[in-house]
């Protein structure tokens, strides 16, 4: 166990997609209540620094960990299978036709049950393509399958960050 | 009293030296100091009793200072000189504080941080809170008769970098050692929570007198987690007397023309709006240098004259939730803190928006201060068999400007702390070895919408084609939320130099002017308050060493721990030396003899949480 653990050996868990989300919160606290600065306060910069150090490589692994889609692309990565989702942008047609007729949804909507309505529908895409990693990832293994899926969940990610600001309008 | 005192032993490092450490509620309109005493959290009082500290200073045309309740009574009398609301021009400039036109105050605009033109020149808002925490500090020190080993000193969740900066400055310019600043609302959850020792979501709604806070806290087996945080560091009980001002003011026509004017509105405002929360109607009354206002005032009228603004603290809350990703009906419990919450209207907006009945069993002046001194006890190693652990969150994304003066934002807020976030840069032009990096903060897209926090300009890049060099910048966000950057670049493992410009706060050299300036150290002799500071260093670093050789000893190979003992027995005699820069090398020497020995012992402890713990693993 070492600051360069992968962030799975980090929390002792399984390499693995499927997660029980308890358990790793209280994994997380109990890391953190051995590592958290505040607990050497009092003990001199050295043992600061350390303390600093592994508690903010915890907090990492658990961004990364406890949210399915960082996770599933963090496996990807791991299988070397990595997402590049900054430089590799290119996406099917059906797809991208799909994340313009929802933007155009969401500039037309007029009050908050239509964006309800839109948000149903996201949702349902967004658990379909969950489950099609969970199957990639943790049944066949198949980590360059799975990027296809992740990239498409980072799309519809940043969609949905869009919608919960157009339901402030309404507010 | 330490006779009968009995410890089990490895209970306190040393039993005989308990460690005196506060908590400080630092408030816009009062500030508190609360201690732990016999196990029981308490505020500690004046002289005369009271424990609220008026954040008040008056600075005198003779030299000299007023501070507290002295100082509120010249609030009208002497308006120019006598500084309210410090709190609010913390690490902010001119073009950051809303509501100039109602104050008094003759303000010097810089880039970083506002000063105050007072009868004994520029005050920067920095040197006022350094007042008031070293009267604070000065109180706590007559009430034990002993040193303060530190304190936790409370902020509002929404402070941002600046903020938290300059809070951190006035404690050091007060003397104080800092055990941790943390957020308003997590320190009235530690409060409640032990007391209460309840478990589950609450909202913690913190009105005072300048600032409103809003956040969402989870609170599981003693761990307090900040699921979200909102509000407006800019709307508070002081907005109340100001819109209550402005509706006075439209109802009867006087003519405001004086400073003196504005402050005597102010005073008879707050009075009225503090009689008001326990009668239906009361006389605003006030002496004018032109005029006399005299008009009666309804509860309902001034609910109606402020409903804007109780609504903009429910607009916060309902956004706090939404970023937590619950409803209401989560919601278990509310929590009020600040006075301002006395307001009768603001009860009920809170009760009606959550739909229970706020929890308000404990004062809501002390509870901040109260939480404070539990976390401060906590930290100073009084109590060693406790477990509480404050995860805390940043409240604000910090971003860098990108092209066309847009945001990139790097760490997103709500993030648990501390936390490091790399991004990676490159250049744009052939041989191009040097690289300008503007960081903000806030959450809109356009940089000028945001807080600049520095500019930074990356040097000594080697010479290479555009786009080849890959320099890595890390942000690292401390456990008090405080920013650091480091960069280096990645093809050639050049530690890039920084040069780091700060917008905002002080320099190191203005707060050693500061210091030597400052009542808190005028009054001593420097050096020897330098020495007394050294030992207790060098004291606090070799008790700190010789328990985790108790404890962890068997770690170490022989020829390291002879080098640590050598060390250590150094210091020792160091200690009774009159050299403060001799003792503090003494001091490094030992650090840096522990520095492998501190990583050993965290592998330990983590590997200790983890064994037998890996379910999956089955």
């Amino acid at each position: 166990m070492n600051l360069q653990s992968n962030d799975f050996e980090l929390f002792g868990l399984t390499k693995q997609f499927a997660q029980d989300r308890a358990a790793l919160d209280a994994r997380w606290k109990d890391l953190q209540r051995e590592a958290h600065p505040d607990k050497f306060a009092a003990q001199g910069a050295a043992a600061q620094r350390v303390a600093m150090q592994w508690s903010v490589r915890i907090n990492e692994a658990y961004q990364r960990l406890k949210d399915p889609l960082k996770r599933a692309a963090y496996l990807c990565e791991l299988g070397g299978a990595p997402i590049n989702a900054h430089s590799n942008t290119a996406m099917p047609p059906a797809f991208l036709m799909q994340q313009m007729e929802w933007r155009e949804s969401v500039e037309d909507a007029h009050g908050v049950h239509a964006l309800e309505q839109l948000r149903k529908q996201v949702d349902a895409v967004q658990t379909d393509l969950m489950q099609q990693c969970a199957a990639l990832l943790d049944g066949a293994h198949d980590y360059s399958g799975a990027v296809h899926p992740v990239r498409a969940l980072l799309f519809i990610e940043k969609f949905t960050l869009d919608l919960d600001h157009a339901f402030e309008k309404f507010d | 009293m330490a006779l009968l005192q009995i410890s089990e032993p490895g209970q306190t490092p040393n039993p005989h030296e308990r460690r005196i450490a506060v908590g400080i509620d630092l408030g816009t309109t009062h500030s508190l100091v609360a201690s732990v005493r016999n196990g029981v959290a308490e505020c500690l009082p004046d002289a005369q009793g009271r424990v609220i500290l008026p954040s008040v200073v008056r600075y005198l045309a003779g030299g000299g200072r007023e501070i507290g309740y002295p100082a509120q009574l010249a609030l009208a009398s002497d308006p120019e000189n006598t500084i309210a609301s410090a709190k609010r021009f913390m690490g902010r400039s001119l073009a950051d504080v809303q509501g100039m036109d109602k104050l008094p105050y003759r303000f010097a605009d810089h880039a970083g941080m506002l000063g105050i033109q007072t009868v004994q020149g520029e005050k920067s808002p920095v040197e006022v809170s350094a007042d008031i925490l070293a009267t604070l500090r000065y109180r706590a020190e007559d009430t034990f008769n002993a040193d303060l080993y530190g304190a936790v000193i409370t902020v509002p969740a929404y402070f941002d970098d600046a903020q938290r900066q300059a809070t951190k400055d006035a404690a050091k310019l007060a003397g104080l050692n800092v055990l941790r600043l943390i957020n308003e609302p997590t320190a009235a959850a530690i409060a409640y929570g032990l007391d209460n020792a309840s478990e589950g979501v609450y909202a913690i709604y913190d009105l005072g007198g300048g600032t409103f806070d809003i956040s969402i806290l989870r609170l599981t087996q003693g761990v307090f987690e900040v699921v979200a945080t909102g509000g407006d560091s800019a709307l508070g009980g002081d907005d109340y007397d100001h819109a209550l001002v402005d509706w006075v003011v439209a109802q009867t026509g006087v003519q405001v023309s004086h400073a003196s004017d504005k402050a005597a509105l102010k005073v008879a405002a707050r009075a009225c709006k503090e009689a008001l929360s326990a009668t239906n109607t009361i006389a605003f009354h006030a002496d004018l240098t032109g005029a006399t206002v005299h008009f009666d005032v309804e509860c309902a009228q001034f609910e109606a004259a402020t409903a804007h603004l109780t609504a903009r603290t429910i607009t916060a809350a309902r956004r706090a939730l939404r970023d937590a990703r619950l409803s209401v009906q989560d919601v278990q419990g509310v929590v009020m803190v600040g006075g301002s919450t006395r307001m009768p209207q603001v009860q009920a907006a809170v009760a009606a928006f959550f739909g229970q009945a706020p929890l308000n069993n404990l004062n809501p002046d002390e509870v901040v201060a109260l939480g404070a001194s539990i976390q401060a006890n906590q930290l100073s190693g009084n109590n060693v068999a406790g477990d509480l652990l404050l995860l805390d969150v940043i409240p604000l994304s910090l971003g860098v400007e990108t092209m066309g003066g847009l945001v990139e934002r790097i760490v997103p807020r709500n993030q648990t702390i501390p936390t490091a976030m790399a991004q990676d840069f490159t250049t744009y032009k052939d041989g191009q070895t040097a690289l300008a990096l503007h960081v903000v903060q806030g959450e809109r897209d356009l940089v000028a919408d945001c807080r600049s926090l520095a500019r930074f300009e990356l040097r000594g890049i080697p010479p290479m084609v555009a786009g080849a060099a890959r320099i890595r910048v890390t942000f690292t966000v401390d456990a008090d939320g405080l920013l650091n950057v480091s960069a280096h670049e990645q093809v050639s493992g050049v530690q890039t130099q920084i040069n780091v410009k700060p917008s905002y706060g002080l320099g190191d050299d203005q707060i050693a002017q500061m210091l030597k300036d400052s009542f808190s150290t005028a009054e001593q002799d420097m050096r020897a308050r330098a020495l007394v500071e050294a030992r207790v260093d060098a004291d606090r670093l070799l008790l700190a060493t010789q328990s985790a050789l108790n404890a962890d000893g068997d770690l170490l190979q022989a020829s390291e721990r002879a080098e640590i003992d050598a060390a250590m027995a150094v210091l020792k005699v160091a200690i009774s030396s009159d050299d403060a820069a001799y003792l503090d090398a003494q001091c490094k020497v030992l650090a840096n003899a522990t520095e492998a020995f501190a990583a050993q012992r965290m592998n330990r402890g983590i590997a200790t949480a983890l064994s037998g713990k890996n379910i999956n693993a089955i």
